[in-house]
């Protein structure tokens, strides 16, 4: 077999050898001598040309003809719009039916209220009443549209410029709702490819933002000051050689998930170290730190220029609506035609830009107030203190008194179950209307959950006596009940 | 679809860039001022890079003066429009005491609601001092009063669903409610003009998005098809749920949506609606129902209605009216009702009072007459502008009239010529409408009379003359038009 094989591939050298060496392939044409060789390399090239034309080999294309897709059409079976309701979930908050001042009334009952950010008890103040009917009198109630198509007013111009002033910014610019500033100004300034650092507490309104932006988010622990630094080392050295890369430090003055307070002077050491840029909100910081209700920056000694956009809503201690943004020129001008909700929604109603004014005038006019809403934190904290089985989170001069469970229960639910059991008591057998923290489904904080009270300047000492005495005497039960 | 006529295209391409280059050439000395004065920012990116800003520092601000006029009045048929003075070319503009009467073809004031009212304001002031004007208080907290609960019934009785959930912001209504429902793995089709809440919901919802031509039906059927066929990308898992979203009227085109069209596709193809009423709930309808009632569409096959209280009822907020059980999983689940300020006890006492005086609950017919006087306004603008030969967009019984600019400084031309003689207008450029359409908008209000429209018609006419913007010839009749068309055919 091998053999025969050999003499076949003798024979064909031979052939080959006659073949290139024969006379008619020693022919001269116009003096190039068509040798064997290039007899080979004609053939090899036509037969590469010849692939060549040929079609390469594709799948054949089928596409679906209409009678499948007809099918498919059948055969697809949506989702309920919503999940199946959860007869857990129900819950039914209760009903105010009179204003959420100090005091206010449920179920034809007055009750002690901490539920309400009403921390300068301006709720039903008279000069906050009186403006609010002067301006519904002049303006009407809703400003009929946007800021860029004669939804501005005067009253909001004023109101811009009482807050800059108050604040002592360059300029500030009004949203027409709390929960919108932060999420339209931070993708006004951070776009895909920046950086924003953010505390792992921020609440929802800026966890939208955060994602609308598109940016890179780091978030780093809560609060925790050598986590900040090393996260923002991690990015300095990653990102050494990208320029113009704009760098964010996203935090809140007061967390609202949790009543801790930012130190703010070493965020600042930080952000001049690595070069960022701090966005702050304030919501739940104004008019009520700093010894003339200023926010955190007056309360750490920072220069307000060091931040370079602090947002807050106005629903808090201005007992009003809406937000605003505050800062440089520049920050606050570019806002006017790229933030969203600015841009694309009416503005807030007159009546509440109007009552924003008033609130900061009454506030500055009584800086005891603020002493007040601050003896009134320590008083409550000193009754809450010896409640067993409960911990007080909060920092001690945040107006938000948040209480933990000192030992949880396994998860959130169970643990959520149990405070809104002692809530739920506190309110029906004691009169003192406290809130449980709730978390939608959408909310990444994952920060314990916890019972929230709202201190206010206009609780009286009975009041806040009340309050720690009645959720002692629940607490006790409820938790004595449960071990 | 606009159709741009081809010189007018020309020359506003070459208006936008002549204006780009004066920009960049402005832009390079900056850039060598820039760089002469020492930089203070070392090492910090600029807020705004490159060409983000240019459009604001190099368009806008030459015609910032048409934007944002300050008044100072309620918004009423006519208002007072504050003077404005710059100093520096426009970059600033300041505000002086003198005031401008003007008639007010702006503001989103349908039914006349905006100014005092005898029925609504002696009942907001009562609500004033009974509730304050915040609670301070999210709704799952202390922020739901009694006055809340009437007004979820109310709306949700208004709008026929069987139960409604309020918010106090409009934009929130639609940027917070749609990632609740939709998620990974869920499409969301959206008609190519929505409304930018829409836009940004749809996108902080993590969901697909698909875009249909705007107004197609047709177009619609063949994206659900195709994307039912497909299933998701690159995985070609089927679908979880498809929702369908398209507004009532587009408040920059004045168009009514093809809502019995888009219904019965959505229906074939079981895809979930969301409706956005924004501008023509109270507006439009027998009894001020919206676009549902106009088309006659039953409410129960829109599986999600959404509209705003800042128009038709002057005041403010958003509701999402639904099934039962879909409003109480939003009650559990929304942010916007978990973590923002409840609605303003004031300005909920607004939209009760003015959906009793729609509805006829006043013991008046002033309601009634409001509707018929609005839709009898707006049909008798629409036509006569159409007949001076102005290019209007929009259908019939919406309100909202666009006229067609495009060129860019058309726009500062036609708003300060009509408010130099007392009439505002709003004017709409880049970023509301695509750069070449900008336009000039009306909307009609329930509380003009004949006269404002007339005198209102007037100006528009003479400016309309002046800036050069009647690009149909006036007053074509029917028969010119066709004889038109058959020399073309020919």
């Amino acid at each position: 077999m091998a053999s025969a094989v050999v003499n076949f591939l003798n024979a064909t050298l031979d052939w080959m050898t006659f073949a290139s060496d024969g006379p008619s392939a020693r022919a001269v044409v116009f003096g190039v001598h068509i040798g064997g060789h290039l007899f080979i390399e004609v053939f090899l090239l036509v037969v590469i040309l010849f692939l060549l034309s040929q079609k390469s080999y594709k799948p054949p294309k089928r596409p679906l003809t209409n009678k499948e897709i007809d099918e498919l059409c059948d055969e697809w079976v949506p989702e309920p719009l919503i999940p199946s309701v959860n007869k857990e979930l129900q819950y039914e908050p209760p009903v105010l039916e009179s204003a959420a001042g100090p005091h206010t009334i449920i179920n034809g009952k007055e009750v002690v209220n901490f539920a309400s950010a009403n921390y300068l008890g301006f709720i039903g103040h008279p000069k906050l009443l009186d403006s609010c009917s002067s301006a519904l009198a002049k303006y009407g109630v809703g400003s009929c549209g946007p800021r860029g198509f004669y939804g501005t007013i005067d009253v909001h111009l004023d109101c811009e410029a009482r807050i800059a002033k108050f604040l002592g910014t360059p300029e500030s610019i009004l949203y027409s709702y709390g929960l919108s500033t932060m999420f339209s100004a931070i993708p006004a300034f951070s776009k895909k490819g920046d950086i924003i650092v953010a505390d792992e507490g921020v609440h929802w309104g800026i966890q939208n933002g955060l994602y609308l932006s598109r940016s890179t988010v780091v978030y780093f622990k809560h609060n925790d000051m050598d986590a900040l630094r090393e996260t923002l080392e991690n990015i300095t050295s990653k990102y050494k050689k990208t320029k113009n890369l704009r760098r964010y430090i996203v935090v809140e003055a007061v967390y609202q998930n949790s009543g801790q307070i930012a130190p703010l002077d070493e965020i600042i050491k930080l952000k001049e170290k690595y070069r960022f840029r701090v966005l702050l909100d304030e919501s739940n910081s104004l008019g009520v730190l700093g010894s003339s209700g200023r926010g955190l920056t007056e309360h750490c000694g920072v220069p307000v220029e060091k931040i370079d956009i602090i947002t807050a809503a106005m629903g808090h201690a201005l007992a009003t609506e809406g937000g605003f943004c505050t800062g440089s020129t520049r920050v606050i001008d570019h806002q006017r035609l790229s933030s969203s909700g600015y841009v694309f929604s009416a503005s807030l109603p007159p009546y509440l830009a109007s009552a924003a004014i008033t609130a900061i005038d009454v506030l500055e006019e009584n800086p005891n107030l603020i002493k007040k809403l601050k003896k009134n934190i320590a008083f409550l904290r000193k009754g809450l203190s010896k409640i067993p089985g409960i911990t007080i989170a909060s920092n001690p001069e945040s107006p938000i008194v948040y209480l933990r469970l000192e030992k949880s229960r396994g998860s959130v639910k169970d643990d959520l179950h149990l405070l809104e059991n002692i809530a739920e008591r506190v309110l029906n057998e004691e009169s003192v209307f406290v809130v449980v923290s709730k978390r939608s489904t959408l909310d990444k904080c994952r920060l314990p959950v916890g019972i929230r009270l709202f201190v206010s300047a206009g609780h009286s000492e009975s009041d806040l006596l009340k309050a720690s005495e009645s959720l002692k005497r629940v607490v006790a039960s409820v938790l004595g009940g449960h071990n | 679809m606009i159709a741009i006529p081809y010189l007018t295209a020309l020359t506003t391409y070459f208006s936008y860039g002549l204006l780009f280059a004066f920009g960049q050439f402005r832009d390079f000395f900056r850039k060598i001022f820039d760089w002469c004065s020492a930089n203070t920012l070392q090492g910090y990116a600029p807020i705004c890079l490159g060409l983000e800003d240019f459009y604001i520092r190099r368009l806008y601000l030459r015609i910032q003066d048409c934007f944002g006029r300050p008044i100072a009045s309620a918004p009423d048929a006519w208002f007072d429009v504050v003077e404005r003075y710059s100093n520096d070319n426009n970059k600033t503009l300041k505000r002086t005491d003198k005031i401008s009467r003007c008639l007010n073809l702006g503001s989103y004031n349908y039914l006349g609601f905006a100014a005092a009212d005898e029925y609504c304001t002696p009942r907001v002031v009562d609500t004033l001092k009974k509730y304050s004007p915040s609670t301070c208080s999210t709704r799952v907290d202390g922020g739901t009063t009694a006055l809340h609960l009437e007004l979820e019934e109310c709306v949700a009785k208004f709008v026929g669903k069987p139960a409604a959930i309020v918010f106090g912001m409009g934009y929130v209504t639609n940027s917070a409610i749609l990632p609740v429902l939709m998620g990974k793995g869920s499409l969301i089709i959206s008609d190519s003009l929505n409304h930018n809440s829409i836009v940004n919901g749809a996108r902080g919802s993590g969901a697909t998005i698909r875009v249909f031509q705007h107004n197609e039906p047709s177009h619609l059927e063949e994206v659900l098809r195709e994307q039912i066929a497909e299933g998701q990308p690159r995985t070609h898992r089927p679908w979880k749920k498809i929702m369908v979203i398209v507004e009532g009227i587009y408040s920059m085109e004045g168009e009514l949506c093809k809502l019995p069209e888009v219904i019965a596709v959505c229906k074939k193809y079981k895809a979930y609606t969301y409706l956005d009423e924004a501008h023509s709930i109270g507006a439009v309808g027998k009894t001020g129902r919206g676009v549902c009632e106009l088309l006659g569409v039953d409410t129960a096959d829109v599986d999600i209605m959404m509209g705003t209280f800042t128009k038709s009822f002057g005041s403010c907020g958003g509701y999402i009216a639904g099934s039962k059980d879909l409003i109480q999983h939003l009650k559990y689940t929304c942010p916007a009702h978990l973590y923002a300020t409840s609605i303003s006890p004031p300005a909920a006492q607004q939209i009760i009072s003015s959906i009793r005086v729609i509805l006829g609950e006043d013991g008046s017919n002033r309601g009634a007459q409001k509707l018929a006087q609005i839709r009898e306004n707006s049909n008798f603008f629409r036509s006569e502008l159409q007949k001076m030969g102005f290019e209007v967009l929009g259908d019939n019984d919406s309100p909202v009239m666009p006229i067609m600019l495009y060129n860019p400084a058309k726009i500062p031309a036609f708003s300060r010529e009509c408010l130099k003689q007392n009439v505002a207008i709003v004017t709409v450029a880049f970023p509301a409408t695509p750069l070449l359409l900008a336009r000039a908008r009306i909307c009609i209000s329930a509380a003009h009379s004949r006269e404002d429209l007339i005198k209102a018609l007037q100006v528009i006419s003479r400016v309309g003359d002046l800036v050069g913007i009647k690009y149909f010839p006036a007053e074509p009749t029917k028969q010119q038009q066709e004889g038109g068309k058959t020399v073309k055919f020919d």
